[in-house]
Parts: C-alpha cells; sequence; structure tokens
C-alpha cells in the first residue's frame, strides 16, 4: 500500500469541537467552550410553541417553582432538625417555636407539598384532557409516571420525619406493604426497619433517603423537559403546528405567561400557608409517636387518599398492594389503550364525559379514604375501585374504536378563529 | 495468539477474559453484600431480643401489653368462656386454620405480638365480632385465640417463641 492511499482510507476526525458560537466577546468565549449559552437561547428563546396555550400549560413552570422551593425550604429545615427518635419531634416543635421563622419555613415546606400535588393533579388532568401523552409523547409521559411515583415517595419520607402518631403508624402501614410480597415479604421489611418494627434505624434512613429521593426527582424532572424539548407542546386543539402563523416564541410569550401563572398560584399557596397552615394535615401528628397505640383512625395525607382507598376495599393483602401500585402504573398504558388519533377532548365527545367521570370517581376514592373502613363505604370504594381500572382498560379502547370525533380544523390558527367564531368550546377558566 | 493450536479453540484472551470477569463478579458481590446488608438489625439490637415479664398481677379477664422488639406482645389471662369458644371454633370456619391448642402452652394464658398482620397496627382488645380483637385500620377480627376471622389480614396474630419462668413469670424471645 503506499502512503497515498493510506491517507485517503482514513476520515479525518474532529475531536476538539469549540467554535460555531452564535455570541461574540466573553459570551462567545464561554460559549465556544462550554455550549450551555447557546443551548439555552436555542432551547428558551427562540424555541417555538403553540400560540393556543391555555393557562393548563403552566403547570410545568409552577410544578418546577414548587421543587425549588421545596428543596430550599428543606435545607433550611434539615439544618435544624434531629433524625432520632429521642429528639426528632422535640426538633422539630424547636423548629416551630425557637428557630428564627423556623414556623414559616416548616410550614411553607409542608404546604408547598399539598400544593406540589396539586399542580400535579392539574397537570395529569390537562394531559388526559388534550391527549397529550398519545404520539410522540409516550415516553415523555411514561417519565411523568417516574416523577410521580418518586413524589409520592419522597412525601411520604418526608411525612416520617416528625415523628408524631401519624408519622409512625403511617411509616408502619406503608413499609408493612412489602411484607405483602411472597416468601421474601418479612425479611425485607426487616431489612427496610433495620430492626423489628419502625424505629430509630428507620427514622435515620428514611431521612436520607428522603433527602436523596428529592434530588432524584430533579434529575428525572431534567429528562422530562429534554423530552419536551423534543417532541414540543401538545395545545388545546391537540393539532401540531404546521407554520409560523400557529406558533409563538417561547419567550417572552410563554415565560411572561407562565410567569402570571405561577404567581397567582403561589398567592393561593401562601394565603393558605398563613391563615390556615394545618388545615391540609391531621391533628394526631401533633401527638409524639407511640408504637403501643394506633390512632382509632389512620388516615394518610389527602393527595393519596384516592389510592389507599383502593388499597383497603380489596379484601386480599397481596391483590389489595398490587391494586394500589397498578392503579399509578396503569396510567403508563394508556397511550396505547386510548389509541384514538384524535387527541384533544375538545373533539371527543364521549371520551370528554369520560375523563369528567373519572375525575369525579377520583374525588369520590378520596373522599372514601379518609371514611372508615366498613359498611356502604367499602361498597362504594370498590365500586369507585372497579370504575378507575374499567376506564382504563374497557372505556378507553371501547370509545377509541367505537366514537366519531367532531369536525377538526386544519391548523391552531384556524383553531383559534373557531373559538373567536363560538364554534368550538374549551375549559373556560384556563383559557385565554 | 494466531498460533492457537489448541483443539477446543480456545484461547487466552478467552481464559484472560474469563478470570477477568469472574475477578468482577466476586468483587462485585463482596462491594454490595455489605451495602445492602448494614441496613439489617445488628447484633446489639438482636441482643435485646428476649425480655422477662412478671405475670402475677394479671386477673382472669385481664390483657396486659409489653413492648418487646419495639413490638406491643398481648398477655391475655383467658376466661374459661374464651377458652371454650376459642375451642369449639371448627377448623373450617378459619382463613388460617389452627388449632388453639397449637397457639398456647398453658390453657389460661394467650401471648400473640400485637400486630396485626395485615399492615402492622395495633388490634384493640375486647373488640370486634369475635370478642378478641379489632383492628381499627382496615378492620381485621380476631377471635380469642388471636385467630384472624373476618377482614384483610391473611394470617392469625403471631405467637412470639416464649415459655413460662417458674409460675409467675413469662419470657420472651
Amino acid at each position: 500500500m503506499s502512503a497515498d492511499n493510506l491517507e485517503q482510507k482514513y476520515k479525518p476526525v474532529h475531536t476538539n469541537k469549540t467554535g460555531g458560537s452564535p455570541f461574540t466577546g466573553i459570551t462567545g468565549w464561554i460559549d465556544n467552550r462550554l455550549p450551555v449559552i447557546r443551548m439555552f437561547k436555542h432551547e428558551y428563546l427562540d424555541f417555538q410553541v403553540p400560540k393556543s396555550l391555555s393557562y393548563f400549560w403552566s403547570f410545568g413552570g409552577i410544578l418546577t417553582i414548587c421543587l425549588i422551593l421545596l428543596i430550599i425550604t428543606g435545607l433550611s429545615l434539615g439544618m435544624h432538625y434531629k433524625p432520632d427518635t429521642k429528639y426528632a419531634f422535640d426538633s422539630v416543635e424547636k423548629i416551630m417555636r425557637d428557630v428564627n421563622f423556623g414556623w414559616l419555613i416548616r410550614y411553607a415546606h409542608v404546604n408547598l407539598t399539598s400544593f406540589f400535588f396539586i399542580a400535579v393533579y392539574l397537570h395529569i388532568f390537562r394531559s388526559l384532557y388534550y391527549g397529550s401523552y398519545k404520539e410522540p409523547r409516550q415516553l415523555m409521559w411514561l417519565i411523568g409516571i417516574v416523577i410521580f411515583f418518586l413524589m409520592m415517595a419522597t412525601a411520604f419520607l418526608g411525612y416520617t420525619l416528625p415523628w408524631g402518631q401519624m408519622s409512625f403508624w403511617g411509616a408502619t402501614v406503608i413499609t408493612n406493604l412489602f411484607s405483602a410480597i411472597p416468601f421474601f415479604g418479612e425479611s425485607v421489611v426487616t431489612w427496610l426497619w433495620g430492626d423489628y418494627s419502625v424505629g430509630d434505624a428507620a427514622l435515620n434512613r428514611f431521612y436520607v433517603l428522603h433527602w436523596l429521593i428529592a434530588f432524584l426527582i430533579v434529575g428525572v424532572v431534567v429528562f422530562h423537559v429534554i423530552a419536551l424539548h423534543i417532541v414540543g407542546s401538545n395545545n388545546p386543539s391537540g393539532i401540531e403546528p404546521k407554520d409560523t402563523r400557529d406558533t409563538v416564541s417561547f419567550s417572552p410569550f410563554t415565560t411572561s405567561k407562565d410567569l402570571v401563572g405561577m404567581l397567582v398560584f403561589l398567592l393561593i399557596f401562601v394565603a393558605v400557608m398563613m391563615y390556615a397552615p394545618n388545615y391540609l394535615g391531621h391533628p394526631d401528628n401533633y401527638i409524639p409517636a407511640n408504637p403501643l397505640v394506633t390512632p382509632p383512625h389512620i388516615v394518610p395525607e389527602w393527595y393519596f387518599l384516592p389510592f389507599y382507598a383502593i388499597l383497603r376495599v380489596i379484601p386480599d393483602k397481596l391483590m389489595g398492594v398490587i391494586a394500589m401500585v397498578g392503579s399509578i402504573a396503569v396510567l403508563g398504558l394508556l397511550p396505547w389503550l386510548d389509541f384514538s388519533r384524535v387527541r384533544s377532548c375538545v373533539f371527543r365527545p364521549i371520551w370528554k364525559q369520560c375523563v369528567f367521570l373519572f375525575v369525579l370517581n377520583f374525588f369520590v376514592l378520596m373522599y372514601i379514604g379518609a371514611a372508615p373502613a366498613d359498611g356502604i363505604y367499602v361498597v362504594i370504594g370498590r365500586i369507585a375501585t372497579a370504575f378507575y381500572f374499567a376506564f382504563f382498560f374497557i372505556l378507553a379502547p371501547l370509545v377509541a374504536a367505537t366514537e366519531k370525533p367532531l369536525p377538526m380544523p386544519e391548523s391552531i390558527h384556524e383553531f383559534e378563529n373557531w373559538k373567536k367564531q363560538g364554534k368550538i368550546k374549551t375549559i373556560n377558566i384556563f383559557s385565554k | 495468539m494466531n498460533e492457537n493450536k489448541n483443539k477446543d479453540k480456545s484461547t487466552r484472551r478467552d481464559f484472560l477474559t474469563t478470570v477477568t470477569a469472574t475477578v468482577g463478579a466476586v468483587g462485585v458481590g463482596a462491594a454490595v453484600f455489605p451495602i445492602i446488608n448494614h441496613m439489617n438489625p445488628d447484633s446489639s439490637v438482636k441482643a435485646l431480643a428476649s425480655i422477662e415479664v412478671d405475670i402475677s398481677g394479671v386477673n382472669e379477664g385481664q390483657e396486659i401489653t409489653v413492648l418487646w422488639r419495639g413490638k406491643p406482645v398481648f398477655i391475655k389471662r383467658r376466661t374459661k368462656e374464651d377458652i371454650l369458644k376459642a375451642k369449639e371454633t371448627k377448623m373450617a370456619d378459619l382463613k388460617d386454620p389452627q388449632e388453639d391448642k397449637a397457639r398456647v402452652i398453658k390453657e389460661e394464658w394467650l401471648v400473640v405480638i400485637g400486630v396485626c398482620t395485615h399492615l402492622g397496627c395495633v388490634p384493640a382488645g375486647g373488640q370486634g365480632d369475635y370478642s378478641g380483637w379489632f383492628c381499627p385500620c382496615h378492620g381485621s377480627h380476631y377471635d380469642t385465640s388471636g385467630r384472624i376471622r373476618k377482614g384483610p389480614a391473611p394470617t392469625n396474630l403471631e405467637v412470639p417463641k416464649y415459655e413460662f419462668v417458674g409460675s409467675d413469670k413469662i419470657k420472651i424471645g
């Protein structure tokens, strides 16, 4: 082989990719070496979003703000809290009474959790109603479900930390869910506890895991957002943007709108935190944990109630646990169970009713989760549980197969015109 | 390496791959086991695993609760009626069939771990449809032998390992 041939055979490589920044000066110098500035410009300034987005699309931003505030307040609380069964309860009381602004920081952390779940449920409802889980956004939807699971885990772990009666018995009941695992159940639970009951070892590790999972959420949220920036935002019409008449720049249009949404949401949050800080909590958690006395009524936080109801109404232990976990996991199958090609409920008259019924049923389950576990409540709970699963396994494919969608506009700007002409109705409270 | 004359075609590289993979697997296993196992109860926790309880002051029909391994243990001095009820129950009526005599050492004394086998709450004594215990969390009913009769709990209240030390003391664990 001659030297000439040899050189032709090898393709050039460029391991050094500096350059190509649209910026100059210091910004350009940095951007050529760490291309985050152009990424930010590309993803947040030039990024195009459908112009028909309603306030329902602000909840992603609202959730981000909530997550940041939760981490900041959590960091502050962590500087004063002691994860030891002897001191945990008292250290929380010290935060409430002695630490400068401790009451504010703790009430903010506690109520932000509730508002985080409110925002997440509205965010999930938005996806259900406007078909945001459908092609090509299935993976983004699945990542969202992972975030939801992690949120529930963190919220549960955080709730055990004050070591009140509800903390202790909540921890006992939830960790005992693992004892339903065939054969290894008991060993798994002992391993989780590091003892033969929920105690000091458990509290200490719950505290560590509460931190860990909070940051895992941040990581998975980054994935959720990366996926969003590839598939783009859905919108109330469910139609993909086609040309510049259909879109606006993310900044300043969506950012300013999202800021309004965040402000209104945070104002409501502050009002609740200041005037009814314990309204969403359970008074029994201000009684120190006592392993000998189970409170007559063990009730989880409101955001767990629907799933807790599903657990309780099933008379078999293992099946109850499977149904409870399954009730969340089943959301992941929805993009395939609901195979209708029309995304938005605006054009799906029957599915729209199903979604509203599902929401109503969710509230019924929430009520049942807080009611005593006997009599008529169990019967209602079983019907509601049956409907919950029927929504996914029967209604979704059935409606997708049989429903005749309403006539649809060709594009988003036409959709907007139809809306102005009163030809179509959208959910009014969050539109405009 | 081109000069491999072994009949089974295995090379030095195959050998190195196998050895490296084995050492790697052993190393990972050796590292993972402590990381998993440190979360289990340690010897100091296990050492606290037995207690002695004085039962001389417990009258017929009374029940005391003691803490063992962080869990409540019910020690109940059963009445004749309780014992009779427990003995007469047909095995067919039980979800987790077990004779009463298999659950006690002395008929008069029932010793069970006071943790509902459903999700770990403490059942309340003298309540429920079978006058044994009733768990307020998810509605499990236990009879006078601590056996599950109704509700979501899968098994009977657990009987801990115990023995009578003298006439008025029980050693649990």
